[in-house]
């Protein structure tokens, strides 16, 4: 992943609300603005986002998908902080798009990258909240599915932290931690067979722990798992970590 | 339109038993590799690091490191030669055993080999090809192809290879206990190596600055089939050469950790050239063949950073889809996330019809993580998925994007589709006549549309 160095840290932040959250996850979006100005940000929703342009880069079509960032980038053009609710489509913006316009540059797909967070990294590394003030009523087990796209960032550590200083909260580590959920969007439409079995063994690792409720911070996974775990009969209680912040706040 | 990818199809075939035995062994390795790394260094990252920095140095000035390891081990007394296609190694290789009339050799483990199905070829061309490591010996015996750069056998359990013994009468009766099998292949090979009139090896990094050959193995077998054979003939690929000797620390401290969970293989042979005069044993001839083979093609391409590999098999291990598939779905020498890149472009001309690897990724970047020389595979894998796509090579499963491309760039069509998405909560989806959304949903359950929700939420706010 690449390094992103001196991203703005304003508290007026834009904030790319991900086309999961805008189709099905409104409440991840709206934990998010919550903790946000919780923090004395103020949040800005740009009307005219759609989405990352993620399915179409991940499927080769860089001609589609580089219609779709620059689409983006103009809407979310300007200065200040892009805020995501999701490490997997932060990654599209700073990683993800460099590589597309690696032959042909564009200063806006540039400034795009160097100004994205993913919230939770934002939290802890832009305003340096280090420790949450939020509690549960009683011990609460935690499981917490790294997202990959977080791999090689600083996201994970930084919801760690977060989740780890709720009072009551047992952040339950878990199997093979390192292995993917089998979402991977159109991965998961296009090898169905081997898609599944991934989000099964998963599910397996996660439910032997017997957590209270399954967090990441990306609700693309949890889609995909929960949307598993409830056709074979084992639903878990889950949300983005984010919404975990915003419950438990008093 | 979109049809069921081969390697989706082929973990649908694959045996319980076969894949057992590959889930097994990979998990293994990935956690073995996991808690020495850790163990041994505070930070592993800077490691593979410095290892990416050398052979990306290396491969920089690739030219220049081969000439000076052909002068080095030339001064050596070695016959150097250059092969810049399969046959071309091919042939070199038999008519140096024809100049030595040799009928039989051993061979030790070397993916360049099986690279260009040299086995085959020279027992075509009635040299007896004896493969000396116990899992290639086992695939030679079974006529099966190696699944797993260094574990080419992970797809078998021990039941099986007992079963190959027992048939081919190598120590006796049935029996399934992996110390008896190793004691048993052991004695049949020493007879073999006492035979034989030459050895075939590869070789894990050439130093350019000395000239010394260095191989990793955890058997001897290599060591051990040379001392009695009069010739040695390294294959190897051209980007092996490392600049410098002292350069092995970082990357025999990475190659074991990362392959096998070793600190060290039990044996590395640094091989000095042919026998010198006061030497006991050792063959007197030897001969380096440095094979092309597609390589300085890759190099000019825009994947060259998989030229880095050191074929320590870390990205299969950890690879969700090389776990479900095994390495045999990848349908060449190369499995897993590394062959994924590395097949479709080493064998040029079987792009179009290896174009399907590069998508068997859910892109999860588990491989690049533990990838020794920090390939970028995921970023390999989805320029691959560009190329094809741009050279419009039919690859089954290529969804259409740009009807999803045109919506994405219309903001009030978009905001429209969100909202009538809100009708699939009402309408039964499952029972469209699409045949990937019913394979979809046929194993999971589509959370309820909020389409809009969001944004009425954020605006009524205000």
């Amino acid at each position: 992943m690449a390094t992103q160095l001196q991203r703005p840290t304003d508290k007026r932040v834009l904030l790319m609300g991900t086309c999961l959250c805008d189709a099905f996850y409104d409440e991840a979006a709206k934990a998010t603005v919550e903790v946000l100005e919780h923090l004395g940000v103020t949040v800005e929703f740009p009307e005219d986002q759609t989405c990352c342009g993620q399915p179409a880069f991940n499927s080769g079509d860089w001609n589609a998908s580089r219609k779709v960032a620059r689409h983006c980038a103009k809407v979310f053009a300007g200065n200040l902080p892009v805020i995501v609710p999701s490490g997997s489509c932060a990654a599209m913006n700073f990683h993800g798009n460099p590589l597309q316009f690696e032959e042909n540059p564009d200063p806006a797909i540039d400034s795009l990258a160097a100004r994205t967070w993913e919230v939770m990294d934002f939290i802890v590394n832009g305003l340096g909240v280090k420790k949450w003030p939020g509690k549960f009523d009683q011990p609460t087990r935690i499981a917490f599915h790294r997202s990959c796209h977080s791999r090689g960032t600083a996201s994970g550590a930084a919801t760690l932290a977060l989740l780890e200083s709720i009072e009551n909260a047992i952040v339950t580590p878990f199997g093979q931690a390192e292995q993917c959920c089998g979402f991977g969007g159109t991965f998961s439409v296009t090898f169905p067979h081997i898609s599944g079995r991934m989000g099964s063994l998963k599910l397996d690792n996660i439910l032997d722990t017997h957590p209270d409720i399954l967090v990441s911070g990306d609700m693309s996974c949890l889609m995909h798992l929960t949307g598993l775990a409830i056709t074979q009969g084992r639903p878990v209680e889950h949300c983005h970590a984010i919404q975990l912040l915003r419950k438990t706040l008093p | 339109m979109i049809g069921i990818q081969p390697i989706d199809q082929y973990a649908r075939d694959i045996s319980e038993e076969k894949q057992a035995s590959v889930i097994d062994g990979s998990s293994k390795g990935t956690d073995k590799r996991y808690h020495v790394l850790h163990e041994d260094y505070p930070n592993p990252d800077s490691l593979r690091k410095l290892a990416a920095a050398i052979k990306d140095h290396t491969l920089h000035h690739l030219g220049e490191y081969l000439e000076k390891a052909e002068t080095a081990l030339t001064n050596r007394g070695v016959h150097v030669h250059f092969a810049s296609t399969d046959e071309d190694a091919r042939q070199t290789i038999l008519s140096i055993l024809r100049q030595h009339n040799v009928s039989q050799l051993t061979k030790s483990k070397s993916m360049a080999a099986e690279e260009i199905h040299l086995n085959p070829f020279l027992i075509e061309n009635g040299v007896e090809c004896l493969e000396s490591d116990l899992g290639e010996f086992i695939i030679q015996l079974d006529g099966d192809e190696p699944s797993h750069i260094v574990k080419p056998i992970i797809h078998k359990n021990r039941r099986e290879i007992a079963e190959t013994f027992l048939r081919e009468g190598i120590g006796g009766e049935y029996n399934d206990d992996p110390e008896t099998i190793t004691r048993r292949a052991r004695v049949h090979l020493r007879e073999k190596y006492m035979v034989a009139q030459a050895g075939i090896t590869g070789a894990n990094f050439v130093c350019s600055d000395t000239g010394r050959l260095v191989l990793v193995t955890n058997e001897g077998n290599s060591r051990f089939g040379m001392a009695p054979v009069p010739l040695h003939i390294a294959l190897v690929g051209i980007e092996k050469v490392i600049p410098q000797e002292k350069d092995l620390a970082v990357f025999l401290n990475l190659l074991g950790r990362s392959a096998t969970g070793q600190q060290l293989t039990v044996y590395t042979e640094f091989i000095n050239g042919p026998r010198s005069a006061n030497q006991p044993d050792g063959p007197e001839h030897m001969h380096v063949v440095f094979m092309d083979n597609g390589r300085t093609d890759v190099l000019a391409s825009n994947c060259k950073e998989i030229l880095r590999c050191i074929r320590c098999g870390a990205c299969q291990n950890v690879c969700p889809v090389y776990r479900q598939a095994s390495g045999h779905a990848y349908r060449s020498t190369y499995g897993g996330p590394v062959g994924a890149v590395l097949s479709p472009i080493l064998f040029g001309s079987r792009f179009p019809e290896l174009a399907d690897l590069p998508k068997a990724s859910s892109l999860c970047g588990a491989c690049n993580e533990v990838c020794p020389v920090d390939i970028p595979i995921p970023d390999l894998l989805l320029r691959l998925r560009d190329k094809a796509k741009r050279e419009s090579v039919p690859s089954a499963g290529a969804i259409p994007m740009s009807p999803f491309a045109h919506l994405a760039t219309s903001p009030s069509f978009w905001r429209t589709a969100m909202t009538m998405s809100k009708a699939m909560n009402h309408l039964p989806i499952q029972v469209a006549p699409i045949k990937p959304l019913q394979d979809w949903l046929g194993q999971r359950t589509l959370p309820e549309s909020h389409g809009g929700d969001f944004r009425k939420w954020f605006k009524n706010r205000k």
